[in-house]
């Protein structure tokens, strides 16, 4: 049943027993590293003991009781997350390890297949490590061509470059994220595909930091591809996700062979598996993607809407506070509507990895370091950024023990 | 804790680095990088017979591993190459006074001693090939 109204922050704190844990000699945890992943509900951990405790077995072969549980609790997970993103059908919908082996597999499989020598690639400056590096490989085999969409210094990508990109009429495929994983920027997703379809170039979205905090739609975007994560949005570790339009995936030739992706095996010849079977080889992980199912459900109930909501307000109340420290230099968007819940920042002199260290005194968890975004830290011309990221379970008393710790900084170095 | 981290020497030596920049014709010059932090270090040598004549570094990162480079070149500076091959991860922590770091940040403070133990593997690769390999495992575990 979806609530509505602004958040119960409290009441939804009740379900994360993590966020009960002192730390740092009796500190009260403050989670502020949600961009890197997110705690889970207890409703996510029981279903996952449920699952090991009632009715663990292997799924889709065998015929006795328990198989056909895991199998059904398996697929009804595959429903849910094709209907999370408004997918066509579950045929849609491939689980992988993670959103990174997800991008993989198209590097792999659709990229090895279409991408020839003198074809240009198209990324951001903003992509996290795992939508570059595939890339690198893939156009490197290739003898083709990885081109960038820069960003200017708001954490704008530049269209201007990207239409010149798109005019060269040598682009094969565009891969840009939904939104940055340091500077928070919403990517105009919807204008990026529009302006590629027009040219016949399927595009790829990396969508590990949006899908978990917004409502996305992946019928409305129009996306070829879509990646994403788990446990980056209450669920468990290990669980990726890949969405590829049906009419694409019927043409890729499989990433992964192996037991479950098979009809036929001959000595010399396969009749592959299904959709999206056959793109899934070998035992999946059954006990997180049925956890994965009980995240769905939690961030249903809340409604994606007022997941949104929420982190707008934190994000603003956060970037109003720390602007009102000394010396702080703040990356990305300043409009909050073009921003997800993420805060990246430096202080002063103070390496990001000193700063984590005074808050962790603090019992603050924040990210420090490059972000697997080195090439976003080069055009920064910085060598990392302190990050704080949001979620549900996130408060205003939250930004403000942050905030204290800044001042505490500063003393400690006479910023 | 983070007091006890961020004192006045550490401080000191991050903002006002010794023996920190380039070096002409070094004998030996070796760049490492703590893959979890981003913290970079080089070291460049002089060596004279069995002296280390000259050193600097050059370097960017956190206070702990940039200070703790600084210090390690005092340390060093007009030493015999053998004292370097005898340097302890706990000399190091002992000589910054910084004993009681987490797994986490303790590479940052050691960055500097691993590449300069990663110098001196170069510098005797030919010459002393035993030397060599003591410091190539040496440097593993730090």
């Amino acid at each position: 049943m979806m609530q509505k109204g602004a958040l119960n922050v409290q009441k939804i704190r009740e379900d994360f027993p993590i966020l009960k844990r002192k730390v740092s000699g009796g500190k009260q945890l403050v989670y502020l590293d949600n961009a890197a992943t997110t705690q889970k509900p207890l409703a996510v951990i029981d279903s996952i003991h449920d699952y090991y405790m009632n009715y663990n077995s292997n799924i889709h072969r065998a015929v006795h009781q328990m198989a056909e549980e895991a199998t059904l609790a398996f697929e009804t997970t595959r429903e849910k997350v094709a209907k999370f993103v408004n997918a066509r059908s579950t045929e849609e919908i491939i689980f992988t390890r993670n959103a990174t082996e997800a991008l993989n597999l198209v590097a792999y499989s659709w990229g090895r297949s279409n991408v020839k020598k003198d074809d240009k690639v198209v990324i951001t400056e903003i992509e996290h490590h795992s939508n570059i590096v595939p890339w690198q490989i893939l156009t490197t085999e290739k003898g083709a061509k990885l081109e960038y969409i820069g960003v200017d210094d708001d954490g704008y990508l530049k269209m201007q470059e990207y239409k010149q990109h798109l005019d060269s009429n040598k682009v094969k495929l565009v891969s840009v994220t939904h939104m940055s994983n340091v500077l928070g920027t919403i990517v105009p997703v919807n204008d990026i595909i529009k302006m590629s379809h027009e040219r016949g170039i399927p595009v790829l979205i990396d969508g590990a930091q949006s899908v978990p905090h917004m409502q996305v739609d992946v019928q409305k975007m129009d996306c070829d591809f879509m990646a994403f994560s788990a446990h980056k949005m209450l669920g468990p570790t290990g669980v990726g996700i890949l969405y590829v339009k049906k009419e694409i995936l019927e043409k890729m030739p499989p990433f992964m062979g192996g037991g479950d992706m098979i009809k036929e095996v001959h000595k010399y010849e396969t009749r592959y598996n299904d959709l999206p079977y056959k793109f899934e080889g070998g035992t999946p992980n059954i006990a997180d993607v049925i956890g994965f199912s009980a995240a769905i459900d939690y961030l249903n109930d809340i409604g994606m809407d007022r997941v949104r909501e929420h982190e707008i307000e934190l994000t603003k109340y956060a970037i109003d506070r720390i602007t009102g420290v000394k010396g702080v230099t703040l990356y990305g968007p300043r409009n909050v509507n073009d921003r997800g819940g993420v805060v990246s920042f430096n202080i002063g002199d103070i390496h990001p990895h000193d700063l984590a260290t005074i808050m962790n005194d603090h019992g603050i968890a924040i990210r420090s370091g490059h972000h697997c975004a080195q090439v976003l830290m080069e055009r920064l011309d910085v060598s990392a950024t302190s990050r704080a990221s949001f979620y549900i379970y996130n408060t205003k008393e939250e930004i403000d023990k942050f905030i204290d710790a800044l001042d505490e900084a500063r003393r400690l170095f006479k910023i | 804790m983070s007091d006890d981290i961020y004192r006045e020497i550490i401080l000191d030596h991050y903002r006002n680095p010794r023996n920190k920049g380039k070096m002409s014709n070094p004998d030996v010059s070796i760049h490492d990088s703590n893959p979890l932090c981003g913290d970079e270090i080089d070291m460049h040598l002089k060596v004279v017979g069995d002296k280390i004549t000259d050193i600097k570094f050059e370097g960017r990162g956190c206070a702990i591993s940039q200070a703790s480079a600084s210090m390690l070149t005092e340390m060093v500076a007009g030493k015999p190459l053998t004292s370097i091959k005898d340097l302890t991860k706990d000399d190091i922590l002992e000589n910054i006074g910084l004993t009681n770091l987490g797994p986490a940040r303790i590479k940052c403070a050691l960055l500097s001693l691993k590449v300069l133990k990663l110098g001196m593997v170069q510098y005797y690769a030919n010459k002393d090939p035993a030397s060599a390999k003591k410091l190539q495992d040496d440097s593993k575990g730090l």
